[in-house]
Formats: structure tokens, sequence, C-alpha cells
């Protein structure tokens, strides 16, 4: 082969890896994109400032606390601020559940726009929201018993 | 439900990048055969087969079980591997036969990938061996000392095992179980760590008693370095530590302590330790002739990476046609030199690159994992890439002393090899779990949420109808 297209092929090979480098920039140039939609659909708190239209309208009622129905820790109320809730016998966990047939790391309820939502963590025993067995993260709405072992929670106003 | 439509699996664009990756890492095989002025060999066709071949099936693993694991990962790692195979087989002389050994390799990493990707359907399963990996890491480590399994001293360091006639690094099998280790233990014990301690100005010190894990992690990062002689897996391991640890308390007072403790050590092992006073010599003063022509610890090797690479130039001799042959261990410890010579400052950017994107979509991956595990295994992971090719670049281009780490998928290693596509899958395993949407919709009637009461409940129904159908027969 001659010279000319030695180099005509050493330096497509360079411009050949170039273009794969600026292909993978490219491809994700949407996720670079930081919060720009929401998983909820929600909008994000910048285009509620640009557009306050866009901003949900304030719900009616906020779960505010969460209180232990059923179960050894009956009576317990617990307030809810902005941070997940974990729940499960482990001793990291927010709501400490002295129930046997509960797992270290049960259930996780954490607030998502203005709901709560409760996701199993894999117990052993699942988690129960108003007697249907979890199967995903679903939306808690106020006084709907979640079941955990012997212990039933609900979200009070 | 629009925003939920807006996150998409995206595999079909994987696709696109993957072919585009294969083309590079097999175009690089040709173009040093071309270069060379042979003609396409048996080893091409066969190690660009393997190579697409084993990069397609693991792609459609991710379409199976991982739909919406990050697409840009494999198509990078794809590019990297493949570079690597082409420069390994291009330095191979006719004894020598790390090419194919490479090969088989690549598909051994791969296959692990994909039993990874195929079992793991949760990475929060790993939670729960946190202790068991720290006894395993434990084992991995001490295993290269124990006489019988040892494979003794090779070049210098004793990090490696034997079975039969292969040899196999633990320590780099170590790097994950360590991680995994390290990401339970700081999600579970954070806010212990995290509680107040004593002020010093802006910087907040910890108590003494939660600096008990850096201690111990310290202690065996300068154990790898006094009884194995390895100091590029013991910065590596001792870093891990210190940027998970950042991240999970986000006190930079961790990571100041953490640098001067690995100073310090360094500092008193280069003053007890020849080999390694001789290795910051040849850093310091890498050009002198004395220390150029030293039958040990010289700076022979750097300095002729050195001279490589400047021959290279902007744009590079084009591959097959330098002489990084010149430089020893070109196929292993020193290929990034091999790469400058023959790609030149734009292709060995390009790596770099490459490099730096995957860290990146490693640290995505951790932003968006929703639990404070697979966020911290996801960074410890991608900082343990990214500092590991700090200190090969850094240590052939003569930044910092050239350390015996690999360069992950490029150089000839078999361990390293697998253990990087481990890694890789574990961080598709997280990214996926990180991009999947959350599913929040209302539960659709006929989705029987509660498989045990109704499926009996069923049952007894229609046992319930036969019956009455049969009494009302009679």
């Amino acid at each position: 082969m001659n010279e000319l297209t030695l180099t005509v092929l050493r330096l497509g090979f360079l411009v050949l890896m170039w273009v794969l480098v600026f292909s993978i920039v490219a491809a994700m140039r949407r996720d670079l994109a930081v919060g720009r939609r929401n998983k909820t659909g929600a909008p994000s708190a910048r285009e509620v400032r640009k557009n306050p239209a866009l901003a949900e309208p304030p719900p009616r009622q906020h779960a505010n606390q969460l209180v232990v129905v059923e179960g050894p820790l009956a009576g317990t109320t617990m307030p809810l601020g902005e941070s997940p809730v974990l729940l499960g016998r482990a001793q990291e966990a927010t709501l400490v559940l002295e129930d046997d047939y509960a797992s270290g790391r049960h259930a996780r309820l954490f607030p998502q726009g203005s709901r709560w939502f409760i996701e199993d963590l894999g117990s052993t025993n699942g988690t129960y929201l108003a007697d249907r067995q979890l199967t995903r993260a679903q939306p808690v709405e106020l006084n709907v018993p979640i079941r955990i072992g012997k212990t039933v929670i609900e979200l009070r106003p | 439900m629009s925003a939920v439509e807006a996150v998409r699996p995206r595999r079909n664009i994987e696709l696109v990048l993957l072919i585009l990756a294969l083309l590079v890492g097999c175009g690089a095989n040709a173009m040093t055969a071309i270069n060379e002025g042979a003609a396409l060999s048996n080893d091409f066709w066969m190690e660009s087969g393997i190579l697409a071949a084993a990069s397609l099936a693991l792609h459609i693993s991710l379409r199976f079980r991982a739909k919406y694991a990050d697409p840009v990962i494999l198509p990078i790692v794809v590019t990297l591997n493949g570079l690597g195979l082409a420069m390994i087989h291009r330095l191979d002389t006719p004894d020598t036969d790390y090419g194919n050994a490479q090969a088989r390799w690549t598909v051994i990493g791969m296959a692990l990938a994909a039993v990874v990707i195929w079992v793991l359907k949760d990475h929060r399963t790993l939670r729960r061996f946190t202790y068991i990996s720290l006894i395993l890491s434990a084992v991995l480590l001490v295993l290269p000392l124990v006489p019988g399994v040892t494979a003794g001293d090779i070049n210098g360091a004793q990090v490696w095992i034997k079975f039969g006639s292969a040899t196999f690094q633990p320590g780099e099998v170590a790097k994950i179980t360590i991680g995994i280790f390290f990401a339970g233990y700081l999600s579970t014990n954070r806010d212990l760590i995290l509680l107040a301690g004593r002020r010093i100005g802006k910087l907040q010190l910890p108590r003494f008693r939660d600096l008990g894990p850096m201690i111990i992690a310290w202690l065996a990062s300068i154990g790898i370095l006094i009884f194995q002689h390895d100091l590029g897996m013991s910065i590596l391991f001792f870093g891990i530590f210190i940027s998970m640890i950042y991240v999970a308390t986000s006190r930079a007072s961790w990571a100041l302590l953490g640098i001067l403790l690995m100073f310090g050590g360094a500092m008193a092992a280069s003053i007890i330790f020849p080999h390694i006073r001789l290795r910051i010599d040849g850093w310091l003063n890498a050009f002198d002739p004395d220390v150029f022509g030293r039958q040990f610890g010289g700076s022979y090797q750097i300095v002729q990476g050195l001279f490589g690479m400047a021959n290279g130039g902007i744009i590079g001799t084009g591959l097959g046609q330098g002489r990084p042959d010149l430089v020893p261990f070109a196929h292993s410890d020193m290929i990034i030199a091999a790469f400058g010579e023959e790609l030149g400052l734009v292709g060995l950017f390009a790596i770099v690159m490459l490099y730096a994107l995957l860290v990146t979509r490693g640290m995505r991956a951790a932003i968006g994992a929703r639990d404070a595990f697979g966020k911290l295994l996801a960074c410890g992971l991608s900082a343990g890439i990214g500092l590991q090719c700090f200190v090969v670049i850094g240590g052939v281009t003569r930044l910092i002393p050239l350390t015996g780490l690999t360069t992950p998928f490029l150089a000839a290693g078999g361990s390293s090899l697998l253990a990087n596509w481990i890694i890789i899958a574990l961080m598709l395993v997280i990214s996926n779990a990180a991009r999947r949407p959350l599913d929040t919709t209302p539960l659709q009637p006929e989705e029987a949420p509660n498989p045990a009461t109704t499926s009996s409940l069923r049952k007894q129904t229609a046992a319930e109808t036969t019956l009455t159908q049969a009494v009302k027969k009679q």
C-alpha cells in the first residue's frame, strides 16, 4: 500500500476515535441536564420559579404524623418531616419496630411531590397496604393501614 | 404520565455506540496488520469475532435483564478492551502469545459480567454480604503470602497465587469485595461517624473511636506495602476508602486526614525500604545517567517510555510503525506509553477521555441510585477505576513515581481484566436501578396484589362452582 493511503488511514483512525468520544458525549447529553424532568412528572423547582402557575396546588391535607395503631408499639406517634422514614427492626431504622415478624430493613416511606409513598425493601414477610401486598412503591393515603408483621401503621394529618 | 415516557431504556443507542466501539477496537487491530504490510491473519479474525460476539451477548443480556442500564458504559469499555487487545497483539514477538491469552481472559471476563447481570437482579442483595466481603477481602489479600499457594516474588512484588501453571492476582478481586464492605459498613454507620467531634476552625474533626475503620484500612494498606511490596495496590485500597468515606460523610477533614496518613506512611516506607526509595529516586532523578543505567530500581523503563511518547509526538507514528517494544513491560505496565507513541497525543487524549467518561458514568449512577448502599458502591468502584488510571498514567508520564498497577482494560493481565469486567457489571446493575422509572401509578385491579389470599380464594370459589354444578346435575 502506498504512503498516502497509510497516512490517510492513520489520521482516519484518530478521527474515528474522537468520533466515538463525541458520539458518547452526545448520547449522554440528555442525562447531563440534571433535574430537567422529574420522574413523577412534577415540574422542577426552576420551572416553578419561572412560571408560578405550574406549581402544584397545595393539597387539602398533608400527612404530618405516623401513628402505630396495632402491635407491640401501639400508640406510638412520630412526626413526619421532609426525609424518608425507614421502618424495620434494625437499629438504624427511623422507627425501630419491636416486632418478631418484621425484617431488619423492612420498608421505606418516602415523600414525593405532596404525597408519601411506601416501598418494600425486600422483607421476608412482606408489607401490606390496605391488606394488599406491595409489589412496588405505592402512594399512601391518610388513614390507610400499612401492615408490617404484627404492626399496623397509619398516616394522620 | 408524559414524564415517565421520558425515561427510555435507550438500548438502541447503546447498540449504535457499540458498533462504533467495535469499529475502533477491531480497526486498531487491522491497522497494525496493514501498517506492517501483512495480510489480515487468522488471529485477527478470531480476536475481532470473539470481541464482537461477546460484547453483543452482553448487550443482549442487558436488553433482557437490565433494560434501563446506562447506555454508554458498555461501548466505552469495549473500546478500551479492543484497543488493549490490538496493542498487546501488536507487541507480541514470535515467542510470546500475550494477545491470545488476553483474548481468552476478555471472554472469561465478559462471561462473568453477563453472569452478574443475569444473577444479580437487585444490587441491594450484596448488602447482606457486608462482613463476608470483609473476611473475603482479608483472605484474598493474605493469599499471596501463604506458602504453597503463593507464586513467589514476581518482578519485585509478591501479589500472585498460582493454580497449576496459571497465575492469578487475588488483590484485583479484593478491590470489589472491599468496595462492597465499605459501602455496606458506611451506609449503616454513616450517622454514627457523622456525630459531632471537636471543631477546630472550619474543620470538624472526627471522634477518636470513629477513626477505627480508617486506622484498620490504613494498616491494611501499609501491610500490603510492607509484605507484598505493592505500592500501587496499597494506594488504590486506601484511596477507595478515603473517597467513599468522603462521599458518605461529606467531611473534608476525613479526606485530609486520610491523605496525611497516606503521605506519612509512604514517607516512612521510603525511609525504611530500599526498593521504594529507589523508585522515588528513579522518579526524581530519572535523567541522571547513574540512575538511568542502574540494574535495579533504575529509571530505564520510564525514560524509554518518555522517549517513545516523544517519538510519537502529536499524531503518533501510526499503529504498528513505532518501536514501543523497546520499553520493558510495554504490554502491561507501560501500555500507555505504547499508545502514546503509536497514536500520539491526540490518541492518548481520546483514551484518557474515555476513562474520564467511564468514571463520570459511574458517578452518575451513584447520584441516581435511590439507596445509600448503591450510591456508595457505585461511587467507590468508579473512584477505584479513576484512581487506578491516575496512578498508572501519572506514573508513566512521570507525574508521580511509577507503581505496578494495571491500566484497566488496556494492559495485559487476566485477573485485572476479570475484576474490572465484574466492576462494570455491578455499575450497569446499579445504573439500571438508578435510571429505572419508579412505578407509582395506582395498581390495576387485575394485578392480583396479594397472590397468597386471592389465589386460594379463587381456587375455593372454583371448587365451589364445580361442586354446585355437580349437585345441580344430580
